[in-house]
This record gives C-alpha cells, sequence and structure tokens, in this order.
C-alpha cells in the first residue's frame, strides 16, 4: 500500500479541511451535515471532499443516494507513524545530545576553529 | 523542559523546536564538529557513524556514514550553505539509499533561551518515493525498536 504523504500534508494545510477531518474523528458523516458548521456551499465542500479523498484521508461508501463520508484509517495513520517514526528518532538524538553538552567543555580555543 | 515538539508547516515542511541546557556556543559546535556529530548523531539504537566528515565553512562538505551490528548502511552528503557562528546553519543535504535523495534544505537556528537554548530545526518534508527508499535499505531494521514502541502505544 502506497499512501502518498505530499498530498496528505497538502490537504492538511486547510483549515476547512482540517475542520471536516476533526468533524469525521467523531464518527461518520453525509455532505449536507459536513457543510453545517460552515459557511460554505455544498459544492464547495464537495471540493474539499474531493482533495481528502485524493489525499487517501477519507472513503465514502454508498448508503442509497447518500455518500457518508468517513476517515481513512489507513492513510491517516500511516502519515501519524512515520510522524511518530521521525520524532523518536529525533528525540533519541537530542538526548544524547543533551549528555554530550553536558560533558562539553567550551573554551575560546575551540569556538575560534569553528569561525 | 527539553522537550521536543515537530509540527508540519504548509504542504512541504516540517519545524522542530527542541531547548538544550547550554549555550548556543556548544549546541552550534556539537552541531559542526566531526568529532562530537559521532556521539550523538545516531538516530535509532543500535547504528554507529564510522564516518563523519564536516567542514564547516560556507560552500563546505560533510559526509555522515552511518552502520549498525548487521552491516546494513547508509550515507548522507551535504553541503554548508550559510554559517552564523553560534546563531544559524543553513545546509543542503540528500540521502543515499544507494540512489541519491531529492535535496533537503535544513536551516537551524540556536537562540539564546534563559541559561540554555533554543534550537528550531526547519525542514522539507520527504516524498513518498524517498519515505519508502528509507524503509526499504537497513534503516528499516533501526526502526523496528521505534515500530514495536509505537504499536505499543496504539
Amino acid at each position: 500500500m502506497s499512501i502518498d504523504l505530499s498530498a496528505s500534508f497538502a490537504a492538511l494545510a486547510d483549515p476547512t479541511r482540517r475542520a471536516i477531518l476533526a468533524r469525521l474523528a467523531l464518527g461518520e458523516a453525509t455532505v449536507t451535515e459536513l457543510a453545517k458548521p460552515f459557511e460554505m456551499t455544498q459544492p464547495a465542500i464537495s471540493q474539499h471532499l474531493k482533495v481528502l479523498e485524493e489525499a487517501g484521508l477519507i472513503v465514502q461508501r454508498v448508503d442509497g443516494s447518500k455518500r457518508p463520508r468517513r476517515l481513512a484509517k489507513a492513510g491517516v495513520e500511516a502519515m501519524d507513524q512515520w510522524l511518530a517514526m521521525l520524532r523518536k528518532a529525533l528525540e533519541k538524538n537530542y538526548d544524547r545530545l543533551d549528555g554530550v553538552l553536558a560533558a562539553m567543555q567550551p573554551t575560546k580555543d575551540t569556538e575560534r576553529k569553528l569561525r | 523542559m527539553s522537550k521536543l515538539t515537530l509540527k508540519t508547516e504548509g504542504e512541504t515542511h516540517i519545524v522542530v523546536t527542541r531547548h538544550f541546557a547550554a549555550p548556543p556556543e556548544a549546541v552550534y559546535r556539537a552541531h559542526l564538529d566531526p568529532k562530537i556529530i559521532p556521539q550523538w548523531l545516531l538516530g535509532p539504537e543500535g547504528w554507529t557513524m564510522p564516518v563523519c566528515i564536516s567542514e564547516a565553512t560556507p560552500g563546505g562538505n560533510f559526509r555522515y556514514e552511518w552502520k549498525n551490528s548487521k552491516g546494513h548502511g547508509f550515507h548522507v552528503t551535504g553541503e554548508f550553505v550559510e554559517l552564523k557562528p553560534y546563531r544559524k546553519i543553513v545546509h543542503v543535504e540528500r540521502m543515499h539509499l544507494p540512489d541519491a535523495t531529492p535535496d533537503n534544505h535544513v536551516e537551524t537556528t540556536f537562540e539564546p533561551d534563559g541559561k540554555g537554548t533554543l534550537m528550531t530545526m526547519r525542514m522539507t518534508l520527504p516524498d513518498e518515493k524517498t519515505r519508502s527508499a528509507m524503509l526499504a535499505t537497513g534503516m528499516e531494521r533501526g526502526m523496528e525498536a521505534s515500530y514495536a514502541r509505537l504499536e505499543t502505544m496504539i
């Protein structure tokens, strides 16, 4: 499975789309339900939903004439997981650096060398 | 306080901040001195940096080579674009996995923060292809511990 992270982040750059995701985190919703809290037309909301869908962050299902949307677990998790991995690696690095810094004796001599 | 923050910015950037209990002079030096870098820039447990070249001048090159106990390895090459002593490092880098990933432009600043330093690092988010390449190399093994820890959190 391939999740396009760049598209995911691009999708998240918009506040309305972030709000839509926050709403969908509470559960499935139709376009009408999603449009209600925003002062936006349904076509405008549909456009945002399309971006979120293409980014792999939400999916839709068919329910009669309705197309309720819900969060796409895989897309959201792939992004979270990659960021969590990056965070872990950086935390390890900087925890080690704390120790290195504590042992360092910054002298004028070594500082000059780096100028 | 030494908590790391990590945020996405716009469509293509990641911004990381971290406080250190040492002055900017020391933190800046730790990012450039080839004797100091291999002591901490190692990522997940199990990796060492047997080769570290760092020519800390504008236009200077650097090269970091990592190895793990199973003999897997990869390296990063880059160039320093701007060095403002004790305050700012701008560099460009790419990973070789073994194919080179797209250039990552990184800007790191070191601001006095009380008796310590607030470091802010702004970097480019890797694309899907780069990420896949990272996972397809030995890095995946090094990341196993992180995955395991992550799984217990979910």
